[in-house]
């Protein structure tokens, strides 16, 4: 149909011309997904991917079950499709390109079920399709049943050849699509998107992507890349750093959510593009051979990452001691999983104060709601003269009239004065 | 046939089902839970230690009264089984050394620092949910029922005990809890009262020890309150000099 015919019947008809490049990057992103199911994946330009799934059937546990997941994982990444089954892959493809969503488990039953598929499968030029037409030949079935020499005079040897792939006749081998080592994959969005909602829809189809790449190549990857497109500014890059290599589609889900939740989108995002660059090996997860009672332990990596991509880096934090005198620099945050040094300090406080906090001094006595008792000390500290931030200071530990017990200490340079530091809880 | 009558009709044996549960006693059997260290409270407590997979609420009577030195034994024994402790939005710094001095492996210790109550709630339901913790402690601030409701269900099938820090006015209100401490001092220990338990209620406090162990038996004043800085140099002070 012609463009200008199409546009008076639906005004509103939007107009895009097809982009061979992108159908072929398609493609092969389905393929590369697709490998996750068997080792045997062949292409078919420009629609169509094979699968050699008959050693795979059971592995994911019946065909059925396959077909199951094969469609959500299409859907997930918002391919239609159609699912077609045969001995040979010449007779599956043409099932599939056909539109019959059909499973043929014996060579015996192809001839019947081909014979009804139009002609068009074949995918000849527009000539032949007319002088098939001419001569009142729709389906297979009817161009089979004319004289075979007859046939290859008019049409040429390769058509008759065709009908014997299909038919398992003449063998039919095939390149397997090799999985590249990194991973890439972009989607155009459909419109200008600035809710991270969308966003994270438009998302998922390639996590997808990337976690059925990840499958088949039987690894992980420890750090990727989303980086959103605009029409004018610079691409927004989500850098997502993991605690271990995963392909956990649900988790990148999650991990994205958090960042996207945070984002502050400058303009409309146009493209999305991921990236991962180190893939690593990764073994699959073994499951136990007795069920454990309860909620199964998590992924300790999973919570740091997921608390970490909504807080931030630094919201998740481990504390460790230093060989150091002074109270602020011998207990300090850190990273996390520090190796820790054995050491001794005396008696110290469970919680230390970010900063002392100046107490009232009441008839020589120090003071925090009420006068303080006295229980233990002095214990002097006199250190850092070397970077500036010496101390001088005796140290009590002292009972507030409730009964908590603190730590406080005498300043023993210029004013003086008590300072609370800490609380032993 | 005999013998099944027996056995259904031995009353002993009905009362060790988990399921039958009475009235005066504590429900133990099905409740995993950390012992806590305390012979005295682990008695008292369902399940004999702090509850796996559940709430409890700490409401000291004010700060520092004991209770951190309360979950102490507990947390040094999850740390040191190489389980992670994980700390939300603690009100100070948790001070090193003197974790490691009560035997926590610091190593496994991790804070999580929140920017509000609401991020609070989100990282400790994100802690109980993911299982993968020895232990949760938070401080929400002015938690609501339907909040602390939500906790409690994440917390449930796993296997770390959780422990909300709360003002003491919480005592009064009601908690989807299962065990709610409150802590208040009775001379110069640490009484804790179970507000709520699974099982009957604890009518007295348990008084345990709350001080550390250096001033523990000096429960005296130190000799000579010092008046003044200059006084304050006669001292016998530990010097520690660099």
């Amino acid at each position: 149909m012609a463009v200008s015919a199409a546009l008076a019947l639906a005004p509103r008809l939007r107009v895009a011309p097809r982009d061979p490049a992108t159908e072929t990057e398609a493609l092969l992103g389905v393929a590369g997904w697709a490998a996750q199911f068997t080792p045997g994946v062949a292409l078919e330009f420009p629609d169509g991917v094979l699968l050699e799934v008959s050693g795979s059937l059971k592995l994911f546990g019946g065909l059925e079950s396959l077909l199951e997941r094969l469609r959500r994982g299409l859907a997930e990444m918002g391919w239609s499709s159609v699912l077609a089954g045969a001995p040979t892959p010449r007779a599956a493809f043409w099932l599939a390109w056909a539109g019959k969503q059909k499973f043929i488990g014996e060579s015996a039953e192809l001839d019947p079920v081909l014979a009804e598929l139009p002609v068009e499968v074949l995918r000849c030029n527009d000539e032949t399709l007319a002088a098939f037409e001419a001569i009142g030949v729709r389906t297979l079935g009817e161009l089979r049943a004319l004289p075979r020499e007859g046939m290859a005079r008019r049409f040429g040897q390769g058509l008759l050849a065709e009908f014997d792939r299909a038919l398992g006749r003449l063998p039919d081998p095939r390149n397997f699509f090799v999985l590249p080592a990194r991973f890439r994959a972009a989607i155009e969005l459909p419109a200008e998107v600035t809710q991270a909602e969308a966003l994270l829809f438009a998302a998922r189809r390639l996590i997808v992507q990337l976690a059925g790449f990840l499958a088949a190549r039987s690894s992980g990857v420890q750090r990727f890349a989303l980086r959103l497109g605009h029409r004018d500014r610079a691409a927004t890059e989500i850098a997502i750093g993991l605690v271990a290599p995963s392909r956990d589609a649900e988790h990148f889900t999650l991990l994205l959510r958090e960042r996207f939740a945070g984002l502050d989108l400058a303009e409309p995002v146009r493209e999305l593009a991921l990236q991962a660059d180190e893939v690593v090996p990764l073994a699959g997860n073994n499951l136990g051979l007795l069920l454990e009672q309860g909620k199964p332990p998590g992924d300790w990596g999973h919570l740091i990452e997921r608390l970490r991509a909504r807080l931030g880096v630094e919201a998740v934090l481990g504390i460790a001691n230093r060989a150091e005198h002074r109270p602020e620099h011998a207990g300090v945050i850190t990273d996390l999983e520090e190796k820790q040094l054995q050491l001794y300090f005396g008696e110290r406080p469970f919680w230390l104060l970010d900063r002392p906090k100046p107490l009232a001094e009441i008839g020589a006595v120090p003071s925090l709601d009420g006068p303080l008792d006295l229980l233990a000390g002095p214990e002097r500290i006199e250190s850092g003269w070397w970077d500036g931030e010496d101390v001088a200071r005796d140290y009590f530990v002292a009972r507030m009239q409730s009964e908590a017990l603190v730590w406080i200490y005498r300043e023993r340079r210029g004013e003086g004065g008590w300072y609370l530091h800490g609380v032993f809880a | 046939m005999n013998s099944t009558a027996s056995a259904f009709c031995s009353l002993p044996a009905l009362l060790d089902r988990p399921d039958i549960w009475r009235g005066d006693g504590l429900s133990r059997a099905g409740t995993p839970a950390v012992p806590c260290g305390f012979p005295g409270l682990d008695a008292e407590l369902p399940g004999g230690g702090w509850p796996a997979g559940a709430l409890t609420e700490i409401l000291p009577a004010h700060e520092g009264i004991g209770e951190l030195r309360l979950l102490g034994p507990a947390l040094a024994g999850l740390s040191q089984r190489g389980l992670r402790l994980v700390w939300i939005a603690p009100p100070h710094l948790p001070y090193a050394p003197a974790l490691a001095a009560a035997g926590i492996d610091i190593a496994n210790l991790v804070i999580v620092r929140t920017a509000s109550p609401k991020e609070t709630l989100w990282a400790t339901e994100q802690a109980l949910v993911s299982n993968a913790c020895g232990a949760v402690l938070a401080w929400p601030r002015g938690a609501k029922y339907a909040e602390l409701r939500r906790l409690q269900i994440a917390a449930e099938g796993g296997r770390a005990p959780a422990f909300l820090f709360r003002v003491p006015e919480a005592a009064g209100e009601s908690s989807p809890a299962p065990l709610r401490i409150a802590l208040g001092t009775s001379g110069g220990g640490l009484a804790v009262r179970v507000v709520k338990r699974r099982g009957a209620p604890l009518a007295r406090p348990v008084l345990l020890p709350a001080m550390p162990p250096a001033v523990r038996g000096k429960n005296h004043h130190v000799d000579r309150p010092p008046a003044a800085p200059a006084a304050a140099r006669d001292f016998p002070a530990r010097l520690v000099h660099a």
